[in-house]
């Protein structure tokens, strides 16, 4: 007998009995729902309410904001970013549509090259499929426009996110990653802050392995 | 790694007189309860979610054949493999194999309580091939060579300094000549040392949270990012998680979510949450090319449908470990293995053996305390309970223990004889108390008069009084 017959039997012959009992409809039933559990209310605000808590709970976790009225404002306030925080105006971004459709030489400082994230790289840019409110989180998903490694290599991670995609719960993330048809991606991080550790002696630092510093620009949606 | 288990008394007597360790189980019972009670005060939905988080298990572990199967053909159609594991020793055989398959000469890990399990580090270094951890807290005690003495803070008794001993010791190699003292300091050459770690690493190793039946995506949860960098640089990612961890659908797991970093460290959210299923993706610029999922069932299987079954519930965020009276006096190595306070409590005398971690039920004080901050609403203390019958019924306690049970039982029994004794004790008591009334030495209970005196009774037992209408 495999390993695996002898745990399902174990497990099966375990279950023979209970109270419960197995319910092979259930589980089909609850897979093909996928509903959501209870939702808090702080996750069903409306969009200005969504947005407000959205900063107002990414900034509690050490992540900064900045917020623009278009795209074309994004790469000014990413140099603004840097030069305020003495940092080198290198970054490595995503090789993704969305970042490419952005008028970069408007910032001609900033010297940007396209790619998966490196050692050596010290600053990041990336976009995000959401902002979720509720935690302050953003969602992002791996894929050809967006290597993982870009999340959390670079000590210093910019995420140029559009206030239209910020959602209340996490669940209308998953919904709008159902309804994006694009499958499961292999990694979906829920980013909320910077790293951070507390394991000597039970002090927070950030940048424990991951980035220092986490930055959003939100571009308003146009209305 | 040595099992102390069976020394629990003397283990927690050398923790009491551990000043270091005293220091930094108050500042864990200061910041983590703390914090705890805020994030749950400010979700007003909290308690409600705990309610719906529980049935989700209840669900799962009543469906748990079904939902092992389903999980591994997603796995499988993600193009990854699922190997099934009986015990610790089939877990390890698998890692290792795994690991040589992929001519891996080191492994990054991050912190997986299954790897502590099934002693992982060991075998693999035994084999040459040399474990890495990445969580901080996990690789500080590995330079140290201590198991972890919290299931989520494991270096939480070690102080600054003997991180800087440790640092100082083991990064000498790396080119590191300066002991710092400072915690931002030490992590950064923490940081720098495990970077190139990272990168050297021909296998990742990770835990899971959850695995998740839906997609056959399983869940890290981390603060520092290490399990990311564990699982995308290297090219295989190998998972080892137990039975228990499947949840159905990402909403099942969501709502577990927001009810585990809140009850484990006081946080809204951990700063990562990641999900991850398969190998990378075509046209994928990262992420690795194989994944495997070792699933180990190790004593799981048999508390289904059994008097432990709850216990199958728990998502390891600690909550009662914080909580806990007896956690907070003696810490986690007075334990003697890897699952401490009540939830090791109840966990380990079934992964063990009730005969050398039959101390661990009757370090409670029945509180109950474990039980009301349980995220998941598993009845710790009956459970422990359980097991202190069982070592009654299977005759493990010691014999002055069951002498003075069988002597207790006897006199229950008998009620003259009882109001007899208790008449006799209470005079023979306020004849030795004096005139102070206090008793300072005492045949038999020198583990009262030790430490304090005895007060005496006045000279008559309850039971006198009671019937001389004295109430």
């Amino acid at each position: 007998m495999s390993s695996r017959e002898r745990i399902l039997g174990a497990v099966r012959a375990g279950l023979e009995g209970t109270a419960v009992g197995r319910d092979p409809a259930a589980v089909e039933a609850r897979l093909a729902a996928h509903a959501p559990g209870l939702i808090p209310a702080r996750g069903q605000l409306d969009a200005a309410g969504r947005l407000d808590l959205f900063i107002a709970m990414a900034e509690e976790v050490s992540t900064s904001v900045t917020r623009v009225g278009a795209m074309a404002e994004v790469p000014a306030a990413i140099a603004g970013y840097l030069a305020e925080h003495n940092i080198a105006p290198i970054a490595k971004i995503a090789p993704d549509p969305v970042l490419d459709a952005i008028p970069w030489q408007a910032a001609p400082l900033l010297d940007l090259t396209r790619g998966k994230g490196e050692d050596a790289d010290k600053v990041s840019i990336t976009s995000a499929f959401a902002g979720i409110a509720e935690t302050g989180t953003v969602m992002a998903l791996s894929g050809p426009h967006h290597p993982t490694t870009l999340n959390i290599l670079p000590e210093t991670h910019v995420v140029v996110l559009r206030a239209d995609q910020i959602v209340g719960a996490y669940e209308e993330a998953w919904d709008r990653l159902r309804a994006s048809g694009r499958g499961t991606p292999r990694t979906i991080m829920l980013i909320t802050g910077p790293s951070r550790s507390g394991d000597i002696e039970q002090t927070i630092q950030l940048g424990a392995h991951g980035p220092k510093r986490l930055h959003l620009v939100i571009v308003d949606a146009p209305s | 790694m040595r099992i102390t288990t069976p020394e629990f008394s003397a283990n927690a007597k050398a923790a009491l007189a551990d000043t270091d360790l005293q220091d930094a189980l108050a500042k864990l019972r200061a910041g983590f309860t703390e914090r705890r009670s805020k994030a749950t005060e400010r979700l007003p939905e909290f308690d409600a979610l705990c309610d719906q988080a529980r049935a989700i298990k209840d669900h799962v572990l009543a469906n748990l054949d079904d939902y092992l199967v389903r999980f591994e053909a997603r796995v499988i159609e993600g193009g990854g493999e699922v190997h099934w594991c009986t015990d610790a020793a089939e877990a390890r055989d698998v890692v290792l194999a795994l690991c040589r398959a992929a001519g891996a000469k080191s492994a990054t890990k991050s912190k997986s309580m299954i790897a502590e399990e099934i002693a992982l580090n060991d075998h693999l270094e035994a084999h040459g091939i040399e474990p890495i951890e990445t969580d901080l807290g996990e690789y500080i005690i590995q330079l140290a060579g201590e198991p972890p003495s919290h299931i989520i803070a494991p270096a939480v008794h070690k102080t600054k300094e003997a991180v800087a001993d440790l640092f100082f010791e083991h990064h000498a190699q790396y080119g590191y000549n300066q002991r710092h003292e400072e915690a931002a300091d030490l992590l950064e050459e923490a940081r720098q040392v495990l970077r190139s770690k990272y990168f050297e690493a021909d296998v990742g190793i990770t835990g899971a949270n959850f695995l998740i039946a839906e997609n056959g995506s399983i869940v890290t949860v981390t603060n520092e990012g290490n399990a990311e960098l564990t699982q995308i640089l290297p090219d295989t990612h190998i998972v080892i998680a137990s039975l228990e961890k499947i949840v159905p659908t990402l909403e099942d797991a969501t709502t577990i979510l927001r009810v585990l970093a809140r009850s484990a460290t006081g946080q809204e959210f951990s700063s990562y949450t990641t999900f991850s299923a398969g190998g990378r993706r075509d046209g994928d610029l990262d992420g690795p090319s194989a994944f495997h999922v070792v699933l180990l069932d190790n004593g799981r299987s048999a508390m289904l449908g059994g008097e432990f079954q709850d216990m199958l519930r728990c998502i390891r965020c600690g909550a009662c470990l914080n909580h806990c009276p007896i956690y907070s006096a003696v810490g986690g190595h007075a334990y003697g293995w890897v699952y401490s306070g009540p939830m090791g409590a109840v966990l380990t005398p079934q992964l063990i053996g009730l005969e050398a971690a039959g101390n661990l039920p009757n370090a409670s004080t029945f509180c109950g305390r474990c039980e009301e901050v349980c995220p998941m609403k598993i009845p710790l203390p009956r459970m422990m309970r359980r097991w202190r019958e069982r070592e009654y019924e299977t005759r493990l306690q010691p014999a002055v223990s069951r002498f003075g049970l069988a002597l207790w039982s006897w006199f229950a029994r008998h009620p003259a004889a009882y109001g007899l004794l208790t008449r006799l004790a209470a005079r023979g008591l306020a004849l030795i108390g004096g005139r102070r009334r206090r008793i300072g030495w005492l045949p038999g209970a020198a583990g009262w008069t030790a430490g304090r005196d005895l007060p005496a009774p006045e000279g008559r037992s309850f039971r006198e009084l009671w019937a001389a209408g004295k109430r």
